[in-house]
């Protein structure tokens, strides 16, 4: 049985695609094999983060409508074997991904794969609604930034209402906090949430903190998940991120401000 | 906290703007949790009751609230009606 595994936010631009790239390929480079679904019809991402963009030829929304088959829409990732991506469709309307439709996806895809990382779309419309609806874990991508933080504690009604879980009074989705453009210095002036802050108000088990990081542009304008960025910053961020999802017990890194010199300390822009 | 910051933040130093958000946030995450979990025949509830005692007495709009708590093993419904005090009614 594959664990499903949602990436969600509410909130738009906060980084949910960055964030199932790299659980995608964080997962898959541990040989873990991992199958990564777009869920934002008509404005379909995931493959151009994932660097496949030319290679999409089907999609979810042409599976479910059995225009062709499950293995003819799945890209193979060509830097990891155990990867695999199931871009959205880019032309259909968004009731395209019936509930039932996305249910036998996915449980076809449970047949072959440990796990299934979901990105969804912003927003609570039906979207990202089948994005969390068969989900078994739920990573809500936050900012510290008041309007992200109230649509992650919204998102997290929703999943404890209408995921399937909720529904069947099954054992509970376990939720998890990500947050992501994540500024020390900013925090330590006293301009910025801090981790803390935000714990205490959304009470999620934290599994990361990606700092605001350069690498996260330049690995998308490339098509490199950013968690191939070894040397980065928000790499070795998103890299804890996997370790401690599957149980590794790592210390939180990048929370303290980086020591600067003189010079940089005064043109601080 | 470098020379420019300081020239730059309002008022000098001082505290930021992050302890405004927190607390503006546990209010708000406070309430919108509180809505969430309330039946959605609230609003009409507190209509209809309002009607029923309007054909006795007169009452403003706002004379009749309804809270609604809920905790482990119980809910709790709590209507609250404001009437006019005699003088007024006489």
């Amino acid at each position: 049985m594959a664990r499903t595994i949602v990436i969600t936010s509410g909130k738009g631009g906060v980084g949910k695609t960055t964030t199932a790239a790299a659980m995608a390929m964080g997962l898959a480079q541990r040989g873990q094999r991992t199958a990564v679904i777009d869920f934002d019809v008509g404005l379909r991402n995931l493959d151009l983060i994932m660097g496949c963009e030319r290679r999409v030829v089907y999609d979810f929304a042409n599976v479910i409508n059995g225009e062709a088959n499950l293995n003819q829409a799945l890209i193979r990732d060509k830097r990891c074997e155990h990867l695999s991506i199931l871009p959205a469709s880019q032309t259909r309307d968004k009731e395209a991904l019936t509930q039932e439709g996305v249910g036998q996806v996915l449980d076809e895809l449970g047949k072959t794969y440990d796990y299934i990382v979901c990105d969804s779309p912003a927003g609570i419309e039906h979207g990202a609604v089948m994005a969390m609806f068969f989900a078994d874990d739920a990573v809500v991508v936050t900012n510290p930034e008041v309007s992200s933080v109230r649509d992650s504690d919204r998102m997290l009604g929703i999943l404890a209402s209408k995921s399937r879980r909720a529904l069947e009074n099954d054992e509970p989705i376990r939720e998890f906090l990500l947050l992501t453009r994540y500024s020390p210095e900013r925090v330590a002036r006293g301009e910025m949430l801090g981790v803390e802050d935000v714990q205490e108000i959304l009470s999620l088990n934290l599994l990361s903190v990606i700092p605001e990081s350069m690498a996260v542009l330049n690995a998308s304008n490339a098509g490199n998940p950013v968690i191939l960025d070894h040397e980065s910053d928000a790499g070795q961020a998103y890299a804890d991120m996997v370790a401690r999802y599957l149980g590794e017990e790592r210390p939180m890194h990048f929370l303290e401000p980086e020591r600067k010199g003189l010079f940089s300390r005064f043109f601080r822009g | 906290m470098g020379l420019l910051d300081y020239l730059r933040s309002p008022g000098g130093a001082g505290k930021g703007s992050a302890s405004v958000a927190k607390e503006r946030l546990q209010i708000l995450v406070a309430h919108d949790r509180a809505a969430r979990d309330r039946p959605s025949y609230l609003p009409r509830l507190q209509q209809e009751i309002l009607a029923v005692i309007r054909k006795y007495v007169e009452v403003d709009n706002d004379a009749v609230s309804v809270h609604y708590e809920q905790e482990d093993r119980h809910e709790i419904l709590e209507l609250n009606i404001v009437l006019p005090d005699p003088e007024s009614r006489a």
